[in-house]
């Protein structure tokens, strides 16, 4: 089984009836066991991309649809293989702070693992192991280890976070806005050490964020979601520069990127204003905002459509082409 | 001078812990001008939102405005005392605070709470004229008048964000002090409410300060930016010196962290750690960090010095 | 932004030469209520078990001394009506009044403990058992309970049958508090981490959860002890409680039913009396105290 991680038309409902809110939407997604990749799920707030690290990682379970962990459903696993489901899959969370239970200091994060794991053959080998891994991410082990969360610093404590799914040696680390309480300085810094970890050992990503910038930097694929639909699919490169959904069209020329020869025009119309409701639409759900809309838009969800070789864009604009694979689905590896 | 609606001298801001003086905000010059807009710049811990605080005289203990002036116009605001100060904020200067929209009232509609600054100003206005004004605000920062009447959890993020902008202009002040008014919000809001921010302020002739630590941001809105670092400002200019000249070595590294759109390359960070304020570096609060650093930078705290037509920089190379 | 601008970082070093009995000291002054409240009840403590030194505690059963005397060089605090030497009587009897709230709310709070700790943290079907059963009980008049309860066991009731009757309705209150905080304390992301890291649910219950949830728990005890001691007391007071056995409330009982306030034998109703104030005043200090270490506001300031 080549498949380490499998969504299979996963679906997140919360609530009831007509104000049930549709968190995400038939998604799918397969990340291969043997091919290490770098995935970003970039969406905005009420995207539905934390709804789906929380489910992917066991946190929540899926109204519809399966989580597959190398061919086995999730949810109904035995305990052996949720033991080596948490080995195998790791996480790094948004909240540097947070992570750390401040009743202990913080090496409890590092050797509670290690044992449970059983890394080790023994103290002294755990001890040179947490060392290790804290000097691979540029920390020092005299300054961190024996101290309590709140003496350590955000930056210094995302590393540490960092060090410690380097420990594991996980196959995949899902990744949910590591960076986005950290400072600007350190932000580089930890990213490259994400890259490091994905050159050097092989881990896959999946990058969770709402950043494009570091998204565009760090990663070969993209899946833009937008109120728990996939977007645009396909590679960064292409999604990025030339956007074709309209959604990821107004996201990217949103980004205020640091160049000031193109300064934002004050009397540019902006396309109508997003105070987003969340009742529940028969079809795509960007219709009501979107400058593109047909009728046809409000009718039917429409699928994923292959726009180019290695991208896809879920929009009717682009009914005439292929359509990648049945209403929804969406696997970046059929499209790299 | 009389261009000048804000000017900062010698600003410092101490917080008194147990463990020794926080020094804050230690000893920076700024003006503002008249209907300008003036980015203040920095990562956590570097006294940009204690600057904005200091302005409007809302340090809490342990704090202190250890000294230095804060001048609005041809008032000493460093000298008001506080019945004073309660008539200058909100009539003359206003600040939409970092998390404003989840500060709202929660049980009382927006329409009031908008109208509740006017009234402490101004007792006794008829209250036709009020919902007229009430009408006008919102429409000045893209409302639609039946908002007035909604609670704000019946808002979007967006929305709450331009009532706490109505509430800031209610009074027509001179000027706004905007600090990191959309970090809570997605990136298309984002542009939606700083073009809110920039309408307003071409109406009233406000100047904005855009307190914040988002570069891209600045780039795309401001007209002149100072950096601060460790309670210090390290450089001052157009922001498009800044981006395009930087002088200072800190200013010179952010700019190069930033990770752009256009081209995929190595990402790089500042090496080391921010500065500890309550026992700050000797000489330049930087000089550990710098890659330029010379002897000098550990023993002499470096000077603004103009480094070009409204440019200052606090660096030794250009001593 | 994430950090605060005071600059956390910089306050975040670990001040030097501080040792543990340094910062409790330190953290005693900024906390006087904790302090004062237990010292309060320590000292309460103390009469119980020091007291027998000095006091002779036989004297605290009918016939041992001339009634109603009123207090003396001989007797400090007097007679009463049947003969016991008064301060033999509290002696004697604050620290079994103490022993009943102890053990009834210790049952409480181990009960609470596991239930809401059960219930919390699994959610579930387990969840809505736990909470039907709980709030239902709650609205049962529990004096009324007791009152039957006692009676029923009168004639052969002693303290420890005492602790067990008045624990009976303890330990509701304690699992819907610990219920609570474990609820909001569930989705914590180093729960999260601790599931990453491959602990199990009693072992995050054990190792992550309690030791944050300490206060409370302490809170609740001591909550717990002051309804206990209270119920207590109250059926003692209504003579429902072991009558061979001079605890604070059946000192009471028999002050109201020999009309020691009419006849102006004061001493037989004001001692107990200031030992209940005593005690309830020292228990909400403890409990206001461990209030504000509680506040998670003041614990990140550390």
């Amino acid at each position: 089984m080549t498949t380490l991680l499998e969504a299979r038309n996963l679906s997140r409902v919360f609530g009831s009836g007509p104000k049930a809110n549709v968190a995400l939407d038939h998604f799918s997604l397969t990340v291969d066991a043997n091919a290490s990749s770098f995935i970003a799920i970039a969406g905005e707030s009420g995207s539905g991309k934390t709804t789906l690290a929380r489910l992917l990682l066991g946190f929540d379970r899926p109204t519809s649809g399966e989580v597959l962990y190398r061919g086995r459903d999730m949810w109904k696993m035995p305990s052996r293989d949720w033991w080596q489901f948490r080995h195998e899959v790791q996480a790094i969370f948004q909240d540097p702070f947070e992570v750390f239970n401040p009743f202990y200091k913080v090496d409890h994060v590092l050797s509670v693992p290690i044992s449970k794991f059983r890394l080790a053959r023994s103290k002294a080998d755990a001890r040179s192991q947490i060392e290790n891994a804290l000097l691979a991410v540029g920390l020092r082990p005299e300054e961190t280890l024996g101290r309590y969360p709140h003496q350590l610093s955000g930056g210094q404590r995302q590393r540490l976070t960092v060090a410690r799914a380097l420990l594991l040696q996980p196959r995949l680390i899902i990744a949910d806005e590591p960076v986005s309480m950290v400072d600007a300085s350190l932000r580089a810094t930890i990213l490259e050490s994400l890259r490091k970890l994905h050159t050097d050992f092989g881990i896959s990503f999946l990058y969770i964020t709402h950043d494009l910038p570091t998204a565009y930097q760090i990663c070969s694929n993209i899946i833009v979601l937008y109120r728990g639909s996939v977007a645009e699919v396909g590679d960064v490169d292409l999604v990025i520069k030339t956007p074709r959904h309209p959604y990821s069209q107004l996201l990217i020329s949103s980004i205020p990127e640091p160049d000031v020869e193109t300064r934002w025009d004050d009397d540019e119309t902006l396309p109508s204003r997003s105070d987003v409701t969340l009742a529940p639409t028969r079809g795509c759900r960007f219709a009501d905002r979107c400058p593109a809309v047909m009728p046809m838009c409000r009718e039917t969800i429409p699928p994923l459509y292959h726009v180019d070789e290695k991208r896809a864009a879920a929009c009717f604009l682009y009914r005439d082409l292929p359509v990648l694979l049945p209403t929804g689905e969406a696997t970046p590896e059929a499209v790299v | 001078m009389t261009d000048e609606v804000l000017q900062i001298r010698d600003l410092r801001v101490y917080y008194h812990t147990p463990s020794g003086p926080v020094k804050a905000v230690d000893g920076i010059d700024f003006s503002l001008m008249r209907g300008e807009r003036f980015g203040l710049v920095g990562e956590s811990g570097s006294g940009k939102s204690t600057t904005a605080w200091a302005i409007m005289r809302m340090i809490k203990p342990p704090g202190v405005i250890e000294s230095g002036t804060i001048r609005l116009g041809d008032t000493q605001l460093s000298r008001l005392s506080q019945p004073e100060l309660r008539n200058v904020r909100l009539s003359e200067i206003a600040m939409v605070p970092q998390g404003a929209m989840n500060s709202l009232n929660p049980v009382m509609r927006v329409g009031d709470q908008i109208l509740d600054g006017i009234r402490t100003h101004r007792n006794g206005s008829a209250s036709r004229d009020l919902t007229e004004r009430l009408k006008d605000l919102l429409s000045m920062v893209g409302l639609p008048p039946h908002v007035m009447n909604l609670y704000p959890h019946e808002l979007s993020g967006g929305m709450k964000q331009r009532v706490c902008i109505a509430i800031a202009i209610s009074l027509q002040p001179k000027v706004v002090i905007a600090d990191e008014p959309t970090s809570a919000l997605d990136v298309v809001v984002q542009r939606q409410i700083m073009q809110t921010l920039s309408n307003i302020q071409r109406r009233l002739g406000a100047a904005i300060l855009l307190v914040g630590h988002d570069m891209g941001l600045m780039a795309k809105f401001v007209d002149r930016i100072g950096v601060m670092y460790g309670g210090k400002l390290v450089e001052v200019g157009s922001v498009r010196d800044i981006f395009l000249e930087p002088k200072h070595p800190y200013t010179q590294l952010l700019i190069s962290s930033l990770p752009s759109l256009d081209a995929k390359g190595v990402l790089r960070g500042i090496p080391g750690t921010p500065p500890s304020l309550l026992t700050p570096p000797p000489g330049c609060v930087f000089h550990p960090r710098c890659p330029h650093v010379m002897p000098r930078c550990s023993i002499e705290v470096p000077d603004p010095r103009m480094a070009g037509a409204e440019r200052w920089v606090a660096c030794h190379l250009y001593t | 932004m994430a950090a605060t601008s005071i600059g956390s970082p910089a306050l975040a070093e670990p001040r030097p030469g501080r040792t543990r009995a340094q910062a409790i000291g330190a953290y005693c002054r900024r906390n006087p209520t904790l302090v004062v409240g237990l010292v309060l009840v320590l000292a309460l403590l103390a009469i119980g078990l020091i007291g027998p030194v000095f006091v002779d505690v036989n004297n605290a059963v009918p016939t041992s001394t001339i009634p109603d005397q009123p207090p003396s060089s001989d007797l400090p605090l007097g007679s009463d009506d049947q003969g016991r030497d008064m301060l033999a009587v509290l002696v004697a009897g604050v620290p079994l009044t103490l022993r009943v709230g102890f053990i009834a709310g210790s049952v409480g709070l181990l009960i609470g403990i596991i239930l809401g700790f059960l219930s919390g943290y699994q959610g579930g079907v387990v969840d809505t058992i736990v909470r039907m059963v709980v709030d239902t009980l709650l609205t049962v008049p529990g004096l009324l309970v007791l009152i039957i309860i006692a009676n029923s066991i009168k004639g052969v009731i002693d303290i420890n049958l005492m602790a067990l009757v008045v624990a009976s309705l303890a330990w509701m209150h304690p699992t819907r508090t610990i219920r609570a905080q474990v609820l909001s304390f569930r989705e914590r992301a180093y729960v999260h981490m601790a599931k990453l890291s491959g602990m199990n649910g009693i072992e995050i219950i054990v190792r992550e959860l309690i030791p944050n949830l300490l206060p409370y728990l302490a809170a609740t005890f001591v909550g717990a002890v002051a309804g206990a001691v209270l119920a207590s007391i109250g059926l003692e007071a209504l003579g429902l409680g072991p009558q061979n056995e001079p605890t604070i409330g059946m000192t009471i009982y028999w002050s109201i039913s020999f009309n020691a306030l009419l006849r102006g034998l004061w001493w037989w109703w004001v001692p107990p009396i200031v030992i209940i104030v005593c005690l309830f005043t020292g228990l909400f200090m403890i409990s206001a105290g461990l209030d504000e270490i509680a506040n998670p506001r003041r614990r990140r300031a550390a």
